[in-house]
């Protein structure tokens, strides 16, 4: 029962935390215009927060680099359980065009599990909502 | 008084990028303030070694995703000049239009982030759903709502159409109108007035001797400005650089605000002289020598330096972005301000740090 009502609350009002992990800020900005009016996610309860101890939903974009794949793991520790990471873009995914560039490790699954693959370069904002809402699916589990 | 250390980034709600800012804090009053960059460290200069000089367009396009097509054109300018590339007049006129329709989406942005950064949550959502109107019409004309991958060496790869024109005409018309009925709020709200003006001034001399760049160093008196050099199209237009003299936070915001409108206006003039011919020239051989090419991006000057040996791969690629110029202004601005202030000095001079560390 309290379970329910708990899994209830997490997919109605999921809260989101947003990463940029080197990507061209192509990404970033179509995350955060999915917040404003115009695709406005916040009619399915969801809020873009600054602290990883309130997120639910992990938003990563952009490659990881060799400097930042400690922060990320940094943040992905701090989200509390249970928890969805959507990787978004095409470099998000695999590296992109900088999957040869010298300081690129690579995809976001090199570092933390991820559960969404969003692809775009960059990814629109229908396709990164689309991606939580499936990530959604995987949190009612 | 004992001091405090407080790292402001890399991951901070104001911040949409990483970057992070080690503060010494005696009190609430910042006295010193060090920056760490490379967290957005790829190495895209480095790529000029493995894609040839017609493949790296899309890489320098994806060093930052707000004014990727202004880097694309500096880029393919530097090589024109190389290779001694005539552009066609249409495509001139073109690379202005795409060029200042980044420049307003690039400024709506700021300006709601700016308003983001002291908590003006409904003026950050109006100038973003201004900004979508933009977006639009870079995706009616070129398929993708932010890299839009138009230039190629020679010229464009897309056209606007003569129906587009009309649309794109009755668009900006809209934008221009809901641009307006923000004025009184950014100019004359008390809650803007009291976070931005007196913050973080810089004098003319101050900013000039810093070398600053764009809207930071134009709102301390200075006009100085690539667009007056005429790149591009914009020696057939009437330009005239947008200046404030009060250098503080508040004078930036308006040299930005004034500006999205004056690109509204140069788009105007743009379609309306846009001349009838051809939109690319063949690129035939490989660029040799070496040649700088600066462009006005929405935050400043860009400068590419390209060495070519006359082989398929650059020798040498060095790109300097604006903001790289204009860090020294934030750490010249911080000591003496409060830590309530720090994310709307750090906003006021736009920072980009994908530009930046590439």
């Amino acid at each position: 029962m309290f379970n329910k009502i708990l899994t209830r609350a997490r997919t109605m009002s999921p809260w989101v935390l947003h990463f940029d992990c080197g990507s061209c800020n192509g990404c970033d900005i179509e995350v955060l215009a999915c917040l404003t009016p115009v695709y406005d996610v916040e009619r399915f309860g969801m809020i873009n927060v600054g602290n990883p101890m309130h997120a639910d939903v992990f938003l990563v974009t952009g490659t990881v680099n060799h400097r930042n794949k400690k922060v990320l793991r940094n943040l992905y520790d701090q989200i509390p359980d249970p928890k969805v990471v959507v990787a978004i873009g095409a470099c998000g995914l695999t590296g992109g065009i900088f999957r040869e560039a010298y300081n690129v490790v690579g995809g976001v699954d090199k570092i933390i599990p991820v559960d969404v693959y969003v692809p775009g370069c960059p990814a629109k904002p229908e396709a990164i909502i689309d991606g939580v809402v499936l990530g959604l699916e995987k949190l009612k589990k | 008084m004992s001091k405090t250390i407080i790292p402001f980034g890399p991951q901070h709600p104001v911040l949409p990028e990483p970057v992070h800012l080690k503060l010494t804090l005696e009190d609430e009053v910042i006295t010193e303030a060090i920056p760490a960059f490379g967290f957005v460290h790829r190495g895209l200069e480095k790529l000029a070694e493995i894609r040839d000089f017609h493949q790296m367009i899309y890489v320098v396009e994806r060093i930052c995703g707000i004014c990727s097509m202004i880097h694309a054109m500096c880029y393919c300018q530097g090589i024109e000049e190389l290779m001694g590339i005539e552009v066609p007049p249409r495509a001139r006129f073109l690379r202005v239009i795409w060029s200042e329709l980044h420049r307003i989406h690039s400024h709506l942005l700021w300006l709601g982030l700016f308003a983001d950064s002291f908590g003006f949550e409904s003026l950050f959502m109006q100038c973003w759903k201004i900004r979508e109107k933009i977006l639009d019409i870079d995706e009616a004309t070129t398929g993708n709502r932010i890299i839009i991958s138009v230039c190629v060496i020679g010229g464009m790869r897309k056209d606007i159409s003569p129906e587009h024109v009309n649309w794109i005409l009755s668009e900006l018309k809209d934008v221009e109108r809901e641009i307006k009925r923000l004025e009184t709020t950014i100019m004359t709200d008390y809650t803007v007035m009291k976070r931005t003006v007196g913050k973080g001034v810089l004098t003319g001399k101050q900013a000039y001797e810093l070398g600053l760049v764009g809207p930071t160093l134009r709102a301390s008196g200075i006009a100085q400005d690539m667009r007056m050099l005429g790149y591009a199209a914009f020696n057939e237009i009437n330009f005239e650089p947008v200046v404030e003299t009060d250098g503080d936070c508040y004078a930036r915001c308006k040299v930005r605000f004034r500006e999205t409108l004056q690109s509204i206006d140069l788009i105007r003039q743009a379609i309306a002289k846009l001349p009838e011919g051809e939109l690319a020239v063949k690129a035939k051989g490989r660029p040799e020598g070496e040649v700088i090419s600066r462009v006005e991006q929405p935050r400043g000057e860009v400068f590419y330096y390209i060495k070519a040996n006359g082989k398929k791969n650059l020798e040498r690629l060095r790109v300097r972005t604006p903001t790289f110029a204009n860090v020294p202004a934030l750490l010249a601005m911080l000591p003496g301000m409060w830590l309530s202030d720090v994310p709307v000095i750090v906003l006021s001079i736009d920072p980009c740090i994908s530009c930046t560390e590439r």
